[in-house]
């Protein structure tokens, strides 16, 4: 572990890279290890694979249902037909205010895929079992990793020169019969090597899922640190058959249920479901602050600011300003933010626009019943207002919502501005002529984007400002770092302007404050003018001593 | 009559009104922190002992109403109309002139009757007002709920607010009034050592001599 540890520092230093899992790094150790089978004892396992697929067909020989039971699942769908909307949402759907779209730049896009060679999404995943990948989840060994434009397929020897893998590190020949022999539970490394690069990059998207959660230190994450409680997502994140709890789309926004009756197992990935309904202690503090959880989800108090730990996020995303090159015709970069460990970040690139960085950050705070509804493409937009990509639902009233953080997204992106909706964008496809990155024409690559899907366009497009909102959950800080009071209980408080709930402390100038303050000063000034009568009067104590 | 020195605030009624005095104060300034109006306390720690003081001063008014109603004190706090008149009279014009106040204590009334009047204001009116809404401040989330409830809940704290401002604004009045007549020091004193001087009737004096002679000391 220590030796895993420096050799990763080593790593670090020689090529600044923290999020790349070099060759020979092993994998964190993951807890609640003692598995009744050694997979490296496996004569299937001791093949010389020349795919992945061949080692999904050696893993499928044993676990004879989990091809499809991952097949069922989002991560490999990309599709989810909200339970309270009907609305069809998934990633094969939704336009966000990140790279747009996965639709029209699939081999790049589906390198997250958790599966191997979908290349066209208009139409559904591959549905061969050999299609499903195992490795991505389960590699134990390290070396595992998917190329950034392979469709979801690792780099094997040759690795043709450039090749990164999906968290950007320069790609290396995977072993794959290693990784088969070292299957076990995923580790935060797996589940991080996708998620922590959301939106293209270390923790563009979320905000709250950054490589710092590979091994974070316990004031970034009480709970996944080696120091703390050594989590991995799944800890939280339960699964049954492949099918996990915690969704962005139709989240828990509050837990009546709690611990459940005693031994009951978890199905939910709630706070709740581990510490209870009341989890603060009895005494007058604690009943007090359990006073709040009809109001407030746990993650609000408990996690005061975002982008913690040296990794920032983007806040702000410009498309409207892609496509600007130097005199000589070629793409430009521009690094004007200075991550705290001392990183410089692009504030400008050809391909994608002007960004923001910013790091611990003050979430943004709404009520919130865990129903997302999407802007998608079929949708009607307002362009002379911003446009919430997501628009947040909430109602204090229903009894099920709760105020929430959430990382806020300034955007502006391209919409159609004949018809008023939102578009896809074919922004990758290097050997295409319609790609924006290389191409630097917004025109065509709009146009490629709604044929890819099929979708109705007027041609004519223009930018609009968005909002896009992340629910903020990870990156739980130790107790002792929670938001104090006095951040919401004080006038300009985090939750100001925040409908349906009073906040005691933020209103001292009301009405019946300034009437108190009159009536105190009006007290005073009548025992002043009544004193200094007396004392005009030459009489000050007033009346005769009689004794 | 006689004018005697007599011990008219037994030594719970002393310790009741400085306890008080002491805790309303902490209310005050940590009620008004609460409010926004300063941030000494931080407003966790403030919250906490502005709770504990008020849960300790109602406790202490429960004692205080206890030891009122068992002892018959409570007479005393009983508002009267007679000679209420010439107190306020003497308060407005008679104390520029250096009249003597015209109140004189006696046994069974040791508040002269404006005294007694804002007294029973206080003690019926405005300490209630102050406990009922703060409790149901207090036990918000027994009662609460949704939009609803945090508009009723602003309600209550404004009430529980004005109510505050008209307990400070007694105090100021209160203590300014201490000035008046024999002065600072000799209005204060009784309430220190228990002591004050009163006019006692032939039979009052023989029987306080007889039954209870540690009430009577010869000089205040």
């Amino acid at each position: 572990m220590h030796f895993d540890l420096i050799a990763r520092s080593v790593l670090v230093l020689l090529f600044g890279v923290s999020s790349a899992w070099a060759q020979d790094a092993v994998a964190p150790d993951i807890p609640a290890k003692g598995s009744t089978a050694d997979h490296s004892k496996f004569e299937i396992l001791k093949k010389d694979f020349k795919s992945g697929p061949e080692v999904t067909a050696a893993c499928l020989s044993c676990h004879t249902e989990a091809d499809d039971q991952v097949m069922h699942s989002i991560h490999f769908k990309w599709d989810f037909t909200q339970p309270e909307t009907g609305q069809v949402l998934g990633k094969s759907h939704v336009i966000n205010s990140f790279c747009g779209s996965v639709a029209g730049n699939e081999a790049r896009c589906t390198s997250c895929h958790a599966g191997y060679g979908w290349e066209d999404m208009s139409q559904p995943p591959p549905q061969q079992s050999t299609a499903v990948d195992c490795l991505v989840c389960h590699d134990r060994s390290g070396q595992y990793a998917k190329s950034s434009t392979g469709a979801g397929h690792p780099p094997l020897d040759p690795v043709p020169e450039g090749t990164k893998t999906i968290t950007g590190a320069t790609a290396w020949p995977v072993d794959l019969a290693k990784s088969a022999q070292s299957v076990g539970m995923p580790g935060r490394d797996n589940c991080g090597n996708c998620h922590f690069y959301g939106g293209g990059g270390d923790n563009v998207k979320h905000g709250d899922l950054s490589s710092v959660l590979y091994n974070p230190p316990k004031s970034v994450d009480v709970h996944m640190s080696p120091d703390g409680e050594n989590f991995t997502c799944s800890t939280c994140h339960v699964s049954d058959q492949h099918q996990w709890d915690g969704s962005r789309y139709s989240a828990h926004a509050s837990d009546p249920v709690g611990t459940g009756k005693p031994g009951s197992e978890r199905t939910v990935s709630t706070c709740q479901s581990c510490h209870g309904t009341e989890p603060h202690p009895a005494n007058i503090k604690g009943i007090k602050l359990n006073d709040h959880t009809d109001k407030l989800a746990c993650q609000t108090c408990h996690i005061p600011e975002f982008a913690r730990g040296g990794v920032a996020t983007k806040t702000f995303w410009d498309w409207s300003t892609a496509g600007r090159l130097s005199p000589e015709g070629k793409p430009i970069a521009e690094h004007n933010f200075t991550q705290s460990d001392g990183q410089e970040l692009h504030t400008y690139l050809s391909i994608k626009g002007d960004f923001k960085w910013e790091e611990d950050v003050e979430p943004y705070y709404a009520w919130f019943d865990g129903q997302v509804e999407y802007t998608t493409q079929d949708r009607e937009i307002d362009p002379s207002k911003t446009v919430a990509v997501n628009p947040i639902k909430g109602d204090p009233d229903d009894g099920v919502s709760r105020i929430w953080p959430f990382k806020r997204m300034d955007g502006r992106q391209a919409y159609d501005s004949e018809l008023n909706r939102l578009v896809y964008t074919h922004v990758w496809g290097p050997t295409t002529d319609t790609a924006f990155w290389t191409n630097f024409d917004w025109a065509k690559s709009i146009d490629a984007g709604m044929k890819a899907v099929g979708a109705e366009y007027s041609g004519k497009f223009d930018f609009v400002d968005t909002y896009m909102y992340w629910p903020t959950t990870h990156m739980v800080a130790p107790a002792a770092d929670a938001v104090e009071c006095e951040e919401c209980h004080a006038k300009d408080g985090r939750m100001v302007g925040l409908a349906g709930v009073f906040l005691p402390g933020t209103g001292a100038n009301g009405i019946v404050g300034l009437l108190g303050r009159l009536m105190v000063l009006a007290a005073l000034a009548g025992v002043l003018f009544h004193a200094a009568l007396r004392v005009i009067s030459g009489k000050r104590k007033g009346g005769q001593d009689h004794d | 009559m006689t004018n005697r020195c007599v011990k008219v605030y037994p030594r719970f009624e002393r310790f009741w009104h400085w306890a008080q005095m002491v805790l309303i104060m902490v209310l005050l300034f940590t009620g008004l922190g609460l409010n926004g109006l300063h941030s000494v306390i931080p407003f966790g720690p403030a919250v906490m002992l502005h709770t504990m003081t008020a849960l300790a001063l109602l406790a202490l008014w429960v004692f205080g109403a206890f030891w009122s109603f068992t002892t018959g004190t409570w007479r005393q706090f009983i508002p009267t109309t007679k000679g209420m008149i010439p107190v306020a009279r003497f308060y407005a014009y008679g104390v520029f002139k250096g009249e003597e106040h015209p109140y004189q204590k006696i046994f069974w009334r040791k508040h002269n009757p404006l005294q007694a009047a804002t007294y029973f204001a206080l003690k019926w009116f405005i300490f209630p007002a102050i406990w009922v809404t703060g409790l149901a401040y207090l036990s918000y989330n027994f009662w609460g709920n949704g939009s609803d409830g945090a508009r009723a809940l602003w309600v209550i704290s404004n009430l529980h607010l004005l109510t505050a401002y008209v307990i400070a604004a007694f105090i100021i009045v209160h203590v300014y009034l201490l000035t008046v007549g024999h002065g600072f020091r000799q209005h204060v004193k009784p309430m220190i050592t228990g002591y004050d001087d009163i006019d006692l009737t032939p039979e009052q004096e023989a029987y306080l001599e007889k039954n209870e002679p540690g009430r009577l000391k010869p000089e205040c």
